[in-house]
């Protein structure tokens, strides 16, 4: 043999250890290497690596590679995977353990910087919009459509009405960037006679704590929503996507 | 969406609402009679459009009884004969590659290459429209086109069920291409 075989005995395996432990339905010892995994996954090749490999990795207790590589990141944790395997392990739930190892400042500086502005408001707005800020774009962009478009002086884009039905989200790209595109949304509602209210607080529908696999910002930015949904006494909480 | 659900589960956060997509309620209120969309607008313009089937949507939260009503509503708003399915879909569909923080990691050059996929799948459709009814798939999608110069639109679905219903404004037609930008106007 002209290359060594891997030497098993002193790979660290502890990252194993912690997937058998956080997934213990992850069923890694399950895996026959089929590549079901690999052969739909996008990311596959990307920084020479694939999910079926990684599984690899990760059972045969390659710490090192399993927690350096920038693949997890290449990876959109989209399930596909998941979805496909015969034995269903779950490749994704080791990319997210993976991705929470890495340092939080050597995490993609985006991701990050994403999640830590939704920490800033209670609107868990990534772009860092504020209760103010939203409230007064919501407000202005309904007179707008009030005063210039026909038909539509009645058009509602309520704020914070307590005991509506439903609390309608917001993906921060809209109020901030393009709030002309949140039109068509209010006049469906109004044409379904729905009764909907935003609400200042948890608005923001995007979550890139979860993406940067922080935790406890993930769970606080949840509690946020969860709660503002609640406060207002709604039945739904309404995604626009 | 699936930030929230998963969260909430694996947070054990009690809670007392349902969630919801507005994606189901667009279905409902078509088949209540509410919206009362029609593809008349399409019958002799024969626009074509195809579907992005989001990850968070269908395959990490509702599966494909969601991505049945997401048909049912493209399909009552654009002609039935107009809807171009891409394949794989529903469950099985491909990622496009703009979830789990890509489109803000700064790997864009892998962001490209993941997304190649989605973007022959796209093509193969022979869709002059795409429509994306995620953000990040929006914006992926739209950035896909730009990049390998796709030549096809991407727009939301709510744009397009304004369309259909002949109350789109002025100022919600971003994403139209000129075919569409004046439709109804
Ligand atoms: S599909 Fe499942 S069993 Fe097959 S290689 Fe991948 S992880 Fe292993
Ligand atoms: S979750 Fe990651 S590894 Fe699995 S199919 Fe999606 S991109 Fe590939």
């Amino acid at each position: 043999m002209t290359e060594p075989a891997l030497d098993l005995k002193n790979q660290k395996a502890e990252f194993r250890k912690k997937v058998e432990e956080l997934l213990p339905n992850g069923n890694l010892n399950l895996c026959f290497t089929c590549g079901t995994c690999a052969g739909g996954c996008p990311a596959t090749g990307l920084e020479n690596m694939d999910p079926r490999k990684f599984v690899r990795m990760v059972a045969l207790g390659l710490d090192d590679e399993v927690l350096s590589t920038p693949w997890v990141w290449m990876c959109s944790m989209c399930m596909r995977c998941n979805y496909a395997c015969p034995m269903n392990v779950d490749i994704a739930g080791m990319v997210g353990l993976a991705r929470q190892a890495w340092p939080r400042d050597q995490r993609p500086k985006g991701i990050v910087n994403s999640c830590d502005m939704a920490l800033k408001h209670d609107t868990c707005s990534a772009m860092g919009a504020s209760e103010e800020d939203f409230q007064f774009v919501v407000e202005d962009v309904l007179e707008e459509v009030r005063e210039t478009q026909p038909g539509w002086e009645d058009l509602q884009a309520p704020v914070n009405k307590e005991g509506a039905y439903y609390y309608l989200n917001q993906n921060s790209r809209e109020p901030v960037t393009e709030p002309d595109e949140m039109v068509p949304l209010w006049k469906i509602l109004h044409l379904a006679g729905a009764d909907w209210t935003y609400g200042t607080k948890g608005w923001g529908a995007e979550n890139y704590c979860m993406f940067a696999q922080d935790l406890e910002a993930w769970e606080h930015i949840v509690r946020v929503k969860a709660k503002a949904v609640e406060d207002l006494g709604c039945k739904v909480w309404l995604n626009t996507e | 969406m699936y930030a929230v659900r998963a969260g909430l589960k694996k947070f054990n956060i009690p809670y007392n609402f349902e969630i919801k997509s507005i994606i189901q309620l667009y279905a409902q209120w078509i088949r209540e009679g509410k919206l009362k969309v029609n593809s008349d607008w399409n019958k002799d313009l024969k626009v074509k459009f195809t579907v992005q089937d989001p990850c968070q949507l269908v395959r990490k939260s509702f599966g494909d009884p969601v991505a049945d009503e997401l048909r049912f509503v493209v399909k009552a708003v654009v002609g039935e004969e107009n809807f171009i399915d891409m394949t794989p879909n529903k469950s099985n569909n491909y990622c496009c590659g703009g979830g789990g923080g890509y489109l803000q990691s700064g790997y864009t050059e892998a962001r490209h290459h993941y997304g190649q996929i989605k973007f022959n799948q796209i093509k193969n459709t022979g869709a002059t429209y795409c429509i994306a009814p995620c953000h990040n798939c929006h914006s992926q999608i739209h950035d896909l086109n730009d990049h390998f110069d796709g030549g096809y639109y991407t727009v939301h679905l709510w744009t397009l069920i304004c369309l259909s219903l002949g109350i789109l404004g002025e100022n919600e037609r971003a994403y139209l291409g000129p075919d569409l930008a004046e439709l109804g106007l």
